[in-house]
Order: structure tokens, then sequence, then C-alpha cells
């Protein structure tokens, strides 16, 4: 299979201008003529759905949640990237490009990235003008804050709130299509198959929830915006039912899947407390604007504040190691999140982590609140103020910058963060690898477009923080409703789709049996059991760090629980009722596979690049080292079931404006 | 510390079935939220081969409003500003006994245990609750400044999760605190002002038509909202629905 990534020709700084000018359009009355199924509801697929509707598209959205409204991208806090330079800092639409360039180790696309940030600035202007209520200034103008692997001030933020807001920006965009009778809203509905007519995507088999039936939609094309798969680790900050099953079942007919290696750590999140846990809670990046990350210099201080002896205010200053300030110096706290990540392990495994797990290190507001206190009660007039006056003025603005989290950090921790420092440790966060997708956001199968955290884009081996939103925005809003058109100018005469085509009684019936068959196994174990136990060995063996021969134990392991799975797992209830076990299970099937494929891409790939850190390659001071010579490629598999072993394509990346340089923070 | 705790919990098929508290016991401890100790719970029902209590959730950290659910007669819990999902056993003691139903209303049908049909709320947000702009239509996004107090306001309001815990504390069912959260949030922006009475009053006539009752001002909806939106935002709907009927030509 050849690989083409349809990059338009030109320099590259014009090549979405001079692509948009080029490319076929669909007339509005042929667009009446034309319906597309969009499957997810989050910020690329609410924004996808609602602009197709509003261009005049027939569009049927599915989401599995009650409301589009929960899709996970709510639980985003910090902010959204955009190059405005409202702030006089010297940011560009470059810099924002070369910035995720090298925020992704050099294993990202040229085109697709400098596209992103071109789009970046009406991704604003349009959330802005649906209401969105962005933080803003006295003067009434835009607030901006700064993120991890950057050095200007370009990150939008509502509060730590930002996902929610952007979502019911989208989410009210949709309800507007909705009512308009341009998109048809299909709730508590869960993809189960793509149904593929003469080698095109043309339907879906979507499961009614509530009845359990299994609907047959037909469309034109098919659009994917459901998600990624950092739930394969069991313990992660996505929602409890995000999920891979969209688009693994993609990558059953056949989809490639990207770099599924690539998975993020987010440094700051609230430690694991037990072996109940369901999920772990992240506490955003935007903290560290002005928390200090730190552990105990002494072994001994850390072992007494394992053991309760002592607590983080204890430590004088002259014990404490700022380890990124020391070892970033250029960055300081806001390196990127791989680096981050990597980083507070290295304490731990030290000896230096400060929860009874050994798995913490701190993240301290001290003198962040000393300092804003001072200036607060220096524009006050107060001149000589007691330490209790700027304390006290001082956590007034932090609570005004991070309230929320500090309280949701004191909900579950009960623990007080003004007062004592927080603790945190890396979980997983976000997938940068997911589908293949060209220029166009196309799937290697026809009419299978991937848009948000399900392609593999923009990110490379490691994502910026608040490029998230950014990139789901980008592609649902100002990418996908243009490309689309290159797709469907040529189905403009193509007759609607019959949902009882053999095609799609197939599809559903193959779909049937596969619930069937796990229904029938009647073993003894739950869902939650095995996706717990596949949970610990990726953790372990293709976490945050990983080596050749852990990766081939950790294969193993997988295969045997898989096999495990399918002879001893017990579903309870019936296919024909409101069952989440039985969703579970099926997602939990997915996720085995996809994880043993995220196993072999890990094996593969011998270097170390982002969030991909392979021991064996490392430089002397432990930051990863990448092979540009034989890895400067997007590696995209293609899955063959159980019995063959996948086969790796490759797509080299070619870099004509940015030079490859070891990434360095220091 | 280990909780032994006794559930009461409200079981029902479907909606066709009457439904019934039926009694469990759990071990729990102090660190699990809410939500765990209901998978603990679980876990244990699998474990006897017997069908587990259906109870909706997703992101567990309180922004998605999936988690719903009336314990103590309170919904989303005994803690102020708390959702479900948030609420964390340290509140409890050991030997208490829980009692957990689902929320409560004739525009909220019970769809199996403790799972209801929320989607009355998409339709009146589908009504009117956005700004009528197509993608690439906008101005810059600082063409417009806003007062930060102004936006602030406007902010708490957005801050409404769609949990439908106002109409489960509400003796009416009545969904005003979420309607007039969606009122106050656009209304108080520049960019929502063109729209402003055709919204309110496609949105109160929604409200009506899907059968949540009357506001008699009895406050219980903020005194629970989990994310303690302020019933300031119901009086603002009135002034802005009685303007907008008797002082404009506007007719949603």
């Amino acid at each position: 299979m050849k690989l083409d990534a349809k990059i338009p020709e030109g320099p590259l700084a014009d090549k979405w201008t001079s692509y948009k000018g080029h490319m076929n359009l669909v007339a509005p009355n042929n667009k009446r003529r034309l319906d597309i199924i969009v499957v997810g509801s989050g910020l690329a697929g609410a924004s996808a759905a609602a602009t197709l509707g509003e261009l005049g598209y027939n569009v049927k959205c599915f989401t599995f949640h009650d409301s589009p409204r929960r899709a996970h991208s709510i639980a985003a806090q910090g902010g959204i990237n955009a190059a405005k330079n409202y702030q006089n800092d010297g940011d560009s639409v470059y810099r924002l490009f070369y910035d995720t360039i090298k925020g992704g180790d050099y294993r990202s696309r040229e085109a697709n990235v400098h596209r992103l940030a071109e789009v970046s600035t009406d991704i604003i202007d349009q959330a802005v003008a649906q209401g969105v209520p962005f933080a803003r200034e006295y003067g009434g103008l835009l607030e901006n804050r700064s993120f991890g692997g950057v050095q200007v001030s370009r990150t939008f933020y509502a509060r730590g709130q930002t996902g929610q807001q952007l979502l019911i920006g989208a989410y009210q965009a949709l309800s507007r299509q909705i009512s308009l009778g341009s998109v048809q809203m299909y709730n508590r509905h869960e993809m189960l198959d793509v149904v593929l007519i003469d080698g095109k995507a043309r339907g879906i088999i979507a499961r009614n929830l509530l009845t359990g039936e299994l609907e047959r939609h037909a469309a034109h094309c098919v659009v994917l915006a459901t998600g990624g798969y950092g739930n394969v680790f069991y313990l992660s900050t996505n929602a409890m039912m995000c999920n891979v099953t969209a688009a693994w079942r993609a990558v059953r007919q056949g989809a490639l899947m990207a770099n599924p290696c690539f998975t993020q750590i987010h440094p700051t999140c609230i430690p694991v407390s037990g072996d109940y846990q369901s999920k772990l809670t992240l506490m955003s990046e935007s903290l560290r604007n002005d928390g200090r990350v730190w552990v105990p210099k002494k072994q001994e201080d850390a072992k007494a504040i394992r053991e309760g002896r002592k607590t983080g205010v204890d430590i004088p200053e002259e014990d404490r190691d700022y380890f990124l300030e020391r070892r970033y110096p250029a960055f300081g706290n806001l390196v990127p999140r791989d680096v981050a990540s990597r980083a507070a392990k290295t304490a731990c495994d030290e000896g230096l982590g400060v929860a009874p797990t050994g798995l913490a290190v701190y993240l301290d507001f001290a003198s962040a609140i000393e300092r804003y206190g001072k200036s607060k009660a220096h524009a006050k007039g107060l001149h000589h103020p007691d330490k209790a006056t700027i304390l006290k003025l001082g956590e007034e603005v932090v609570a005004e910058k991070y309230g929320n989290l500090f309280e949701m950090y004191e909900k579950i921790t009960g623990e007080n963060p003004y007062k004592l420092p927080m603790k945190i440790y890396p979980a997983v966060h976000y997938t940068m690898g997911g589908l293949w997708v060209d220029y166009n956001l196309e799937t290697n199968i026809p009419g299978l477009f991937a848009c948000g955290e399900c392609n593999f884009s923009d990110h490379g081996a490691n994502r910026l923080g608040a490029s998230a939103l950014m990139q789901g925005l980008a592609d649902g809003y100002f990418v996908l409703p243009y490309t689309i058109g290159q797709f469907l100018s040529a189905d403009i005469r193509t007759p609607r789709f019959d949902p009882n085509a053999p095609e799609f009684l197939q599809a559903a019936e193959a779909t049937q049996k596969r619930i069937d068959q796990l229904m029938s196994v009647k073993g003894s174990q739950s869902v939650e059991s095995f996706h717990r136990r596949l949970g610990k060995i990726m953790w372990d063996y293709c976490g945050m760090a990983r080596n050749a021969e852990g990766l081939q134990k950790a294969r193993q392991m997988v295969l045997d629980l898989r096999e495990e799975f399918y002879r001893d797992v017990f579903i309870p209830g019936t296919t024909d009722e409101y069952n989440p076990e039985l969703e579970k299970a099926y997602r939990v099937a997915d996720f085995m596979e996809m994880g043993e494929l995220m196993i072999l891409d890990a094996l593969n790939r011998n270097e170390s690049c982002g969030g991909h850190f392979r021991e064996e390659y490392q430089t002397p001071e432990g930051e990863a080292l990448r092979n540009d010579e034989e890895y400067t490629y997007v590696a995209a598999w293609e899955y063959r079931g159980w019995e063959e072993e996948p086969i790796l394509h490759k797509e080299p990346l070619i870099f004509e404006e940015v030079e490859l340089k070891s990434r360095s923070y220091k | 510390m280990e909780l032994k705790l006794k559930l009461k919990i409200w079981r029902q098929k479907n909606n066709k079935d009457k439904g019934r508290f039926e009694q469990y016991e759990v071990m729990a401890n102090e660190h699990m939220s809410f939500l765990e100790m209901l998978d603990v719970l679980n876990e244990q029902l699998i474990a006897e081969k017997k069908e587990p209590v259906a109870f909706e959730h997703d992101c567990r950290e309180g922004i998605c409003g999936t988690c719903s659910m009336v314990i103590n007669g309170q919904p989303h819990g005994p803690m102020k500003g708390t959702t479900t999902c948030q609420l964390h056993m340290r509140h409890f003691k050991n030997g208490d006994t829980i009692v957990i139903e689902p929320f409560r209303a004739k525009a909220f049908p019970v769809l199996k245990d403790l799972v209801v049909d929320r989607s009355a709320f998409d339709r009146i947000i589908q009504a009117g609750g956005y700004i009528s702009v197509n993608t690439g239509q906008a101005q810059d996004g600082n063409a417009i400044p806003i007062e930060k107090e102004e936006a602030a306001k406007s902010f708490d309001a957005a801050a409404c999760i769609g949990c439908g815990a106002c109409v489960a504390a509400c003796p009416n069912a009545s969904a005003m605190l979420f309607t007039s959260a969606k009122v106050s949030h656009l209304g108080l922006l520049p960019q929502g002002e063109v729209e402003r009475h055709r919204r309110v009053q496609a949105m109160v006539k929604q409200m009506d038509e899907e059968g949540f009752g009357m506001c008699s001002n009895v406050t219980a909806c903020e005194a629970e909202c989990p994310k303690e939106i302020s019933i300031e935002n119901i009086a603002r709907l009135n002034r802005d629905y009685i303007a907008s009927v008797f002082g404009s030509d506007v007719k949603a």
C-alpha cells in the first residue's frame, strides 16, 4: 500500500490558502442531496456536524452519551492556543507552527501543523461570537496566559473550564442546526461498525443503548470524531466511557492506525490513592504558570513526609530541589509535558516521592501567593503590609486564577492547597496516535474521515498544552467542511444509499454475532477486572518508560489476558435492554487488540521521542534520544486479525521548513 | 477508615416497571468517591451473578453533568457545590444507612434504576439557547470589549453543567434555574443581545411544553446546584420575559 498524504504543492505558508482556492466545491442545491454521518459530539464532532449542517448537507450525528453536551472535551481545563499575538510578545503563525513541530519532537507533518496554526486565530473569533466567556482584562479585551513548551502567552482561557465553555459553544451551534432540521441527533447510540460499499465508507451500524437494537444508517460518507484511546490504561484522566471502539472498528475494516505508541502522560494529576480507584483527575497545566515543582533534596525528609511525620511546609528552602527549574532553566516549570513527567518519575525513582505510595512530587504555590500578595498590597497603597495581609491578598489573586482547580483538589484529597503544597504525579491523558489521515483528514478508506483526537495528524510524538482544543475545533469548524468537498464533489449524482443493502445486513449480522459471542461466555470474572489488568500491563510496560524486553513480555501477557477474557468473562443482563456491562465488554475487547498494537509499535520504534521513551535510547543526562536517520516516519499499521501479524506501512516525514534538531528546553 | 454501610437503592427494570427500594450492604473506605463505593457494590453483585445497579456517570470530575441521583433526600448528596462523582466517603460514618433514588420529575422519566431521561434540557437549548452565528461569520475576537465584571456574571451562569439537580430539588420540578442560566449567559453578552427577546420567549415556551412545573421561589434549586448557579438568573429571566412580551414586537 502506498500512502499518499496528498500534501498540496507550493511554499508551506501558501499551501492551505492556495489549496482552498482550487479545491472542488459542491453547489448548494447538491449539498441538500448529500448525507453525512458524524460519529461523536465533542469539540471535533459537534463543530463539524454544526458547520456541515450550516453549509446545507444532511447530517446525522451520533453520540453514546445521553446528550451531546457530555462529551469528554468538556473536561479540558486550561485553555486553547491561537497565534493572535494580542500580547505583542512576538507570537506569529510561524512561531505556533514551529513550537508545535518542536514540541511534537519532529514526528508530525509540516503542512498539517502549519494549517493548524493558520486557522487557530479564526477559532477564537468564532468562539467569542458564539458567546464563549473567555477571560478578559479590565479594558474588556481578551486575556492570555502561557503554557508548556512555549515562550509567549498565546493561551486563551475561560477560568479552569475552557473545554466546557468551548464545547457548550459548539453544542449550541449544533443545537441550532438540530432545531433547523439540518442535523438529526442520535443520543445514546454507539457506532459498532463502519459499512463499506465498493471500498468506500457509506454508513454505520449503531447500537441503540436503551433497546439494544442494531440500527443501520446509510450516508455518502462517514466522519469519525470519537476521541482518543487513553483508557487502554484503565486509569487515566479520560472520562469513564471514552473508548477506542469506533476507531478500532474502522481499523478492523482496513483503516490504518498510525503511531499508536505515542501516548501523552500528563505531569500534574492527583496521585493514585487506592486499588478501588476508577479514574485520575488532572490538575491543569496552567497551574505551572505559578506553581513550582519540587521534591526534598534528602531522602530522609521524603521518608518523613511519606510516613506523615513531616509535611511540605516543614522542609526549609535550602533542602528543596526545584528540579525542573534546575534542569531546564530556560523553560523552568513550563517545560513540555513529556519532559516534566519523566523528570517527576526520575525524582520518585530516586526515593524522593512525597506520597505514602512514593509516587508524588510537590506543586507549590507559596511563592506565587507571596508575590501576588505584595503586588496587590502595593496597588492598594499598603507600603508595609504584614505577612498575614500579604497571604490573604495573594490567596485572593490565586483563587481568581485557579479557584475551581484548588476546590477540586481539596474535594478529592481533603487537603487545602492554599496552605499545603499540592501533591501531583503523572497520568495518562491524551493519545497523539490515531487513525491515519491524509491532508484532507481522510483515512485510507475513501469516504471515511477522522477529526480531532481520534486522528494522528498534528501533534507528533508529544502534544503541547492547550493544543487539543485548538486541533479539535480547527478540524471541525475550518478544515473538514472544506476538504470533505473533495470527496463529495464526485458523488453529486450518487443516489442515497439503502440501509437494507446486503453490505448493511451483513455488517449488522456480524456485529450481532460479536455481541452474542461475548454474552455466551458466561464465565466468572467481571469486565472491570479484565480492564484493570490490561491497564496495569500497559502502564507497567508501555507507559512512561519502555524497553524491548518488557514490551515483548507485555505482548504475551495481553494475548494471554485476551484468551482468558473470551473464556471467562461474565456479563450480566441481556442484549435487548440498557446494559452498561455489555457496553464495557465490547469496548474492553477492542482495547485489548489496540493495546497489543501499541506494544508492537513501541517495540518497532527503536528510538526515544516525545512521549515514547525507550530506556535503551537516551542521552547521558537521561534525555530522549531520537534516531532521525531511521525513524523520521509515520508508522501506519494494517491490522489483519488474530492469526496474522499486522503490517507496517511507512509514510516518510519530509521537513522542508524546519531543521531537525535535538529538542532542548535547557 | 473502613465503613460498613447499608444502602437502600431504588431498583426499576425499565420505564414500565413500578420500581421499589432494595437493601444492600457494602464495605467502603473513606478515600473512595461515592461512585467508587457504588462500583464496589456492583462488582459484588456481578460476582453473585446479580444485576448491577444502573447509574450514569462519565467524567468523574464534576464537569460533564452526567451523574445524578438523590442521596438521602438531596440531589448529589449532602455537600454544597458538589456533584455526586466528587462526593467522597469521608463525609459518611461507619454504620450509616444511605438512601439512593433517581432524580424525580415528570419531565425526567426513569429509564432504569437511577438513570433518567434528561433530553428535555436539550430541547430547551434547541429552542433558542444559542447565538445565531454560522462558522466563518465572526469578526475579530477583540472587536467588542466586554466589561470584566459583566463577563464574569455571564460566566457564572454559563458554568451550568445541565445535570438537572435544580429540577430534582424543586417541589414543582421547575426548570427555571437551568433555563434562566442560559438566558443570562447569552443575554449578558453584547453578542447575545440581538436575539435576547426571541430567545427568552422560545426557551420558556419549550420549557412549559416539556412538562416542567412553575417556579414559586422555593430556592431549593440554588441550594442544591452543584455549580452554585444563583437565582438572580431567574429574576433576570422574568424581567427579560416580561420586557419581551409587553415591550417588544418580537414573537418567538
